[in-house]
């Protein structure tokens, strides 16, 4: 059975430093008094608008390798069915800050408030990521209730169009896990509509299952590797 | 002269209201239109983006000055409305399909529009076919794609088969950008270009246009 998830605004607040991050500006630096104020609308915007909301599903391992599995366009060789493997629990889950902040954000461009805009959709970047962090500890929490797990075992979140997983898996997806319920759907082009929401499935376990390298023969295509960030992150080396 | 630097120096600030105030005084006193374009708001952005590529300011800086260009240029519109605005050429542009990731593209559509090209921006999630049927209908003579996941950057060789399959590749030229791709990529799907930033992007657009 799934489990509907409620967030508080307040949880998918993004700090400073993530929103500029993905402005492109490093820590290091000072801000402009104009962007200082831009900073301050856009932050005072999601909270008028936003309405984060998750959902998530435990499934057995037979489910995950169908959903996984969609409509085969996944690369040969991939990390997660193998992660998934050793996992102590999975679920499915996805999140989304709702329809009124993607209007927001759309209101913005097409009126040609373009740094607001810009500014207001990074912040609902990392709110999204923020409110799929929540989901995680549920689920963590959940398996940790009912005595399914025990200490050091950590959950980590994986989504299609990622480290191989094709984006047509948000197909079967979406079928097992029916998001229309937080008022999240599918285009044909497999992308989710409100745009600012997170898909996936989440694996718990220990903290090993999680590690792998980058050595894909879809690695060679991707440069960002921030699979590698994430593992770092996990073992606690940044 | 001192009128279109104080004009290129508000775009630079983001000023809106003082960019109109000061279109409106050149035009007053007499100065072309087109100067005021090329050496004020052109010439602004221009200076942003160096800036930019030199890392002395950020994206929001770039996009206040881009609001403050639209707002000088909706000043001057009228007044090419026989000739419409000069433009260096006409860029089809857009995140290609199952891709939304667009921050990179519209800051790419930005800088064009401030070199002074005329940008048609096709959103996020384009299919290909889309790309090639408007960059004809449109007289576009480039297709500019983004992507910033692995398992999409495959539909921009669909773009660049569909013009080859059409004799017009050579015509309309095809450049690539976003996180996963890269020069050697861009060359084995038989892109014209790689661009690894918005700035690079105008540049080599700026070459493929010259050259065609």
């Amino acid at each position: 059975m799934s489990e509907l998830i409620e967030i508080s605004t307040r949880d998918v607040m993004p700090a400073e430093k993530s929103v500029m991050l993905l402005q492109g500006i490093p820590s290091s630096r000072r801000t402009s008094e104009n962007v200082k104020q831009l900073f301050l609308l856009a932050r005072s915007m999601l909270g008028k608008f936003v309405q984060p909301v998750g959902i998530m599903k435990d499934i057995p391992q037979k489910t995950f390798h169908d959903v996984y599995k969609g409509q085969s366009f996944n690369a040969e060789n991939t990390p997660v069915p193998e992660i998934a493997r050793h996992a102590d629990g999975l679920a499915l889950f996805a999140v989304t800050l709702g329809r009124g902040v993607h209007d927001k954000i759309n209101e913005l461009f097409e009126s040609k408030e373009l740094a607001l805009a810009s500014m207001l959709d990074s912040f609902a970047s990392a709110g999204v990521e923020k409110a799929a962090d929540i989901v995680e500890t549920r689920f963590l929490e959940s398996l940790t209730a009912r005595g399914i797990v025990g200490k050091g075992t950590v959950v980590m979140r994986y989504s299609p169009g990622y480290c191989g997983w094709h984006v047509s898996g948000q197909g079967k997806l979406f079928e097992y896990l029916k998001p229309s319920r937080i008022g999240i759907t599918l285009r044909d082009s497999f992308l989710m509509e409100p745009l600012k929401s997170v898909s996936g499935v989440l694996i718990a376990g220990k903290k090993e299952i999680h590690v792998f390298e980058d050595n894909y023969p879809f690695c060679s295509e991707c440069e960002t590797h921030s699979c590698q960030e994430r593992i770092q992150a996990l073992l606690g080396n940044t | 002269m001192d009128l279109l630097q104080d004009i290129s120096l508000a775009l630079q600030e983001g000023n809106c209201e003082k960019i109109e105030v000061l279109v409106r005084q050149a035009l007053s006193a007499q100065v072309f239109p087109k100067d005021v374009l090329d050496r004020g708001l052109i010439a602004g952005m221009n200076v942003i983006g160096e800036k930019y590529k030199n890392h002395e300011i950020f994206l929001p800086e770039v996009l206040l000055a881009a609001k403050a260009m639209y707002k000088g240029m909706d000043v001057l519109k009228p007044l090419f409305l026989k000739s419409g605005i000069p433009t260096l050429g006409r860029v089809v542009i857009g995140t290609v399909q199952g891709d939304i990731h667009d921050i990179g593209k519209n800051l790419v559509a930005i800088m064009l529009r401030g070199a002074g090209f005329d940008v048609l921006d096709l959103g996020k999630d384009v299919p290909a076919e889309k790309f090639v049927e408007v960059a004809v209908k449109e007289e576009a003579r480039v297709i500019g794609m983004s992507a910033l996941l692995t398992t999409t950057m495959s539909a921009m060789k669909e773009v660049v088969e569909r013009l080859k399959k059409r004799g017009l590749d050579g015509k309309i030229k095809t450049i690539i950008g976003g996180a996963p791709v890269s020069a050697d990529y861009a060359r084995h799907i038989g892109a014209d270009a790689y661009g690894y930033d918005s700035v690079n992007a105008v540049e080599w657009i700026r070459k493929l246009t010259a050259q065609s």
